[in-house]
């Protein structure tokens, strides 16, 4: 029986119900001192004088470090060096780093940190990126403030916007939106007397850590070493940022001798973090009055704050999904990541393509009511199926599908448009889909090492380099694992991620660590199973062919013997049972110039129902229920990918709805706690009902795909759809507010 | 910061009498972690907002991180680690609940939600959905959408029996 689609018990959930997990913040080191970063208090300026006496003297100081300080280049390394570690001359954000402060205690060296002095001569600094784009005189990056710009181009959108019978044209906006993860950043470095240091920290990209240490202190690869600690959720917060954190830990570590431990606090951890970048579009598109999508014409504006950071490979994502899952010929859609003096944006469940999925849907809607058709119906002529092809201009040979997601939705819901319901209720669809892996954006970086050592009492230990950030990637690899190997799921056991026990196996992103590293887990577990099935046979005394291995028993010229026996026998006679495996995913054939090609290897597709109520007096939005489909290719464990859809669709909730972080007058986050910047609660949790549809990828381990982004990504645009179908009040602007909703009721 | 110390109080912790004495401008939450090495009972905002640190005060949820270390004079505490007894395998039937449903994805919130519902249903034993809702309002988890939380407390209330709770009613008063 195989372990591969069943639904076992996590991992690591004995451990951490007892509390027991250590995260980066439960270590203690002897001698270990603690960090607090001196940040700008302004979004743009020169840094005049920095006095640091005062604080110098407060007992418990240890020391204070500047950029002066480094021994390595002053740069954290990401997509473009664009941004320093620590500030030289020029501060570009509210929050930048200036120096780091240790101390005896957290608490000291929070104290010390804020009551550091530094003269900074303000420059009027950029706040909105519409005004930033081709500034004429203030130029934050190149001449024109544009980190990356995308040009998506098909067809001839001119001609045919003259042939549909309607357009629609609407400008949206999204806003920030803050991960949240419950545990706050955290990092701790550890050097020792041989001149390597050690990280140990809450991240999802240990290789990008790495190769920020080596940058600041100037030291080889094989001096440092990178541990991920247990990780209290990442959602994308803890893609790049903890090498800033490392930076701040290793530091002053190299410098003092002695292990160095940095915590964010909440607030500053929602002050200076990356976010979801806001997003401004501008949309058009047309239809012809049969229901066929005939043109696209999109503008789409995301914030990147005051450093490049991941926002070019962002912008790529949402490019690629800017007309959503959908067959169309004419398509226009030019994409920019604008310079700011605010806090640098970055990676967030979804990555660029939650903001313009939110324009492509509700315009879907306006369209169908436009022409007079049903919006499942107007989907039903437009959407991707197998055979069919993408903006990009990519064949879709296998694993899609959308449709059954969307009819999946409406089976269950019990709902067809027209249907007649009760006042002030709607209902809302949405059709999204999801490029799977770093395609196109990150082809250099798609490639994943494993290593999986078979012990002679049969336990089974296995590295990856990709990360267990709580979605749950250890246990479906344990179960890869367990299968590929015919060896009971108790035996195998994961070994925390750490950069000495496999090659760079690029980051923990873009859902792919189910594809990535289960490939390379089968790769590995191929070369060792082919010594037991060898050692197998002769113990058998049959051939190769005729042996089952299935969890722990090995079958095979009708008898049956231990998959331990065999594994004892083959340590006996000295032959190896450990191995390493490989996996780099299929080229893509993406060409930047013209915007077309192979995007992605594969793609996962969605379909949400939202049901909403909306109190007519005050416009309050009542979310009665989410219908959630979606193709994951094979569901490793059905438990863990419900958890998965339950727990995106309910950031998708609080994004559509609650979530509403803004800068104030200066550039600096106006809600950065909790109080102020609401995620939904206990009390705020609607129903959902997570279905699983599965059109295996034949380039997936068992048939899955990754597809852990997915859920929240289409679930701001169907609520908004339910608004309308509740009250016809079209929302356009997120979250989807009650004063808005009230508003737009009033001015009807 | 150092800390001045209070004379020696006593509390109960994890069923455990003690008597010390306590940095007198430290949160309970600080205290645990720092000088006692409980390190189970989590910091995620320090200043009431997220439920991560949730312990039991005298049976009721608290937020250690709101509470100062001298305040447990006389009180009975309980946090994770007293739930499952050092060294000890034996998880407590909540602790079972919230595996059997899967509601441990990071697992930074669990020490909290434990708590929590240790504390519901020692209040109540068999808590409808809206109390559950209630009850955890003030716990934040990002990552599992609540509703695998909501099943493992309603597992948990299906299977505890008064032996289970009968530790963390205790009151330091009663001996
Ligand atoms: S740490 Fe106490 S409530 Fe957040
Ligand atoms: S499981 Fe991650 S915050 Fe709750």
């Amino acid at each position: 029986m195989s372990v591969v689609g069943k639904r076992v018990a996590r991992a690591e959930g004995s451990e951490r119900v007892k509390g027991a997990g250590l995260f980066a913040d439960d270590y203690k080191y002897f001698g270990m001192l603690h960090a607090a970063v001196v940040r700008s208090p302004l979004a743009r300026g020169e840094i005049r004088k920095i006095d640091f006496k005062t604080i110098a003297k407060i007992p418990g100081v240890a020391g204070i470090l500047t950029y002066k300080d480094i021994p390595g280049r002053n740069c954290v390394p990401i997509v473009i060096d664009d941004q320093s570690f620590l500030a030289e001359r020029y501060v570009n954000y509210i929050g930048e780093p200036i120096a780091i402060v240790v101390a005896e205690n957290r608490q000291t060296a929070r104290l010390a940190a804020a009551q550091a002095k530094i003269s900074i001569e303000e420059l009027p600094p950029l706040l909105n990126p519409l005004e930033a784009l081709n500034h004429p005189k203030i130029h934050l990056f190149g001449n024109d403030n544009i980190y990356k710009h995308i040009h998506i181009h098909r067809g001839d959108v001119k001609k045919a916007f003259a042939d549909c019978d309607v357009i629609i044209e609407n400008e949206y906006h999204t806003p920030y939106q803050e991960h949240a993860y419950i545990e706050p950043q955290s990092m701790i470095a550890i050097p020792f007397p041989d001149g390597s240091i050690e990280i140990r920290g809450s991240m999802q990209c240990p290789f990008y850590v790495r190769k920020a240490i080596t940058t600041i202190l100037g030291l080889p690869e094989n001096k440092v070493r990178v541990i991920q600690c247990a990780t209290g959720g990442g959602f994308g917060g803890k893609e790049d940022v903890p090498s800033l954190l490392a930076c701040q830990v290793a530091l002053p570590a190299w410098i003092f001798k002695r292990p160095v431990k940095l915590i964010y606090d909440r607030t500053e951890d929602m002050m200076v973090t990356s976010k979801r970048h806001p997003a401004y579009i501008k949309y058009k598109s047309g239809a012809t009055k049969d229901g066929i999508l005939r043109a696209v014409e999109a503008e789409y504006i995301i914030d990147g704050g005051a450093y490049s950071t991941l926002s070019a490979v962002v912008l790529f994502r949402g490019s690629v999904h800017a007309i959503g899952p959908y067959k169309c010929e004419n398509v226009d859609v030019h994409s920019y990541a604008v310079a700011t003096n605010k806090v640098p944006t970055g990676a967030f469940r979804g990555f660029g393509s939650p903001q313009i999925l939110f324009a492509v849907e509700s315009q879907m809607d306006q369209l169908a009511e436009k022409i007079g058709m049903d919006p499942v119906m107007f989907r039903k002529k437009n959407i991707l199926r197998v055979g069919d092809t993408t903006v990009t201009g990519q064949k879709l040979e296998y694993s899609v599908g959308l449709e059954e997601t969307l009819d999946k939705v409406i089976e269950k819901s019990g709902w067809t448009p027209g249907k007649s319901k009760e006042d002030g209720v709607g209902y809302g669809i949405s059709t999204i889909y999801y490029g799977v892996g770093l395609g196109a954006g990150g082809k250099s970086m798609a490639r994943t090492g494993a290593r999986v050592l078979v012990h002679a009492d049969g336990s089974v230990l296995f590295s990856v380099g990709t990360t267990e950030i709580g979605q749950g990637m250890t246990t479906v690899l344990s179960q890869i694992v367990a299968d590929e190997l015919g060896a009971p799921l108790d035996w195998i056991s994961m070994m925390p991620t750490d950069t000495s026990r496999v090659p760079d196996s690029g980051p923990t992103v873009a859902s792919r660590s189910t594809t990535m590293s289960g490939n390379a887990l089968k790769d590995a577990c191929i070369k060792i199973k082919s010594v037991l099935l060898e050692e197998a046979a002769s113990m058998l005394d049959c051939s190769t062919g005729d042996i089952i291995f299935d969890e722990g028993i090995v079958t095979g010229g009708g008898k049956t013997i231990k998959l331990l026996d065999v594994i004892k026998s083959c340590f006996a006679k000295r032959l190896p049972l450990s191995a390493e495996g490989w996996y780099i995913t299929p080229s893509t054939s993406w060409d930047d110039n013209t915007g077309q090609g192979d995007a992605y290897v594969v793609y996962a597709w969605a379909s949400n129902l939202a049901k909403v109520k909306v109190d007519k007096e005050t416009g309050e939005v009542n979310l009665l229920k989410i219908w959630a489909a979606h193709d994951v290719g094979k569901a490793i464990n059905p438990a863990l990918a419900e958890g998965q859809i339950e727990g995106g669709t309910l950031q998708g909730v609080g994004y559509a709805l609650m979530e509403d972080m803004t800068t104030n007058a200066d550039g600096a986050i106006r809600n950065p706690e909790f109080s102020t910047y609401i995620i939904p609660t206990a009390s705020d949790q609607p129903e959902i009902v997570p279905i699983i549809v599965e059109h295996p990828f034949p380039g997936g381990p068992f048939g899955a795909k990754g597809f852990g982004e997915q859920p929240l990504m289409g679930v701001a645009p169907a609520i908004a759809n339910a608004v309308y179908d509740a009250v016809k009040v079209r929302i356009k602007d997120l979250p989807i507010t009650p004063e808005k909703v009230w508003q737009g009721l009033k001015n009807k | 910061m150092s800390s001045d110390l209070t004379p020696k109080i006593k509390f109960r912790l994890n069923g455990i009498d003690m008597e010390k004495e306590v940095p007198a401008g430290w949160t309970l939450l600080r205290y645990l972690r720092e000088e006692l090495g409980l390190t189970g009972t989590k910091c995620g905002c320090e200043i009431g907002e997220c439920g991560a640190c949730t312990v039991l005060m005298n049976g009721k949820p608290v937020n250690s991180c709101l509470v100062m270390a001298p305040q447990i004079e006389n009180a009975s505490i309980w946090t994770i680690e007293g739930v499952t007894p050092p060294g000890g395998t034996a998880l407590h039937p909540v602790q079972k609940a919230f595996i059997e449903c899967d509601a441990v994805h990071c697992g930074f919130c669990t020490p909290g939600m434990v708590m929590t519902t240790i504390g519901l249903l020692l209040q109540n034993k068999k808590p409808d959905n809206s109390q559950i809702k209630q009850a955890l309002a003030g716990n934040l988890c990002r990552c599992t959408g609540y509703i695998q939380i909501f099943e493992a407390v309603r597992l948990a209330a299906a299977m505890i029996s008064e032996n289970d709770m009968r530790p963390f009613r205790e009151n330091i008063s009663e001996n």
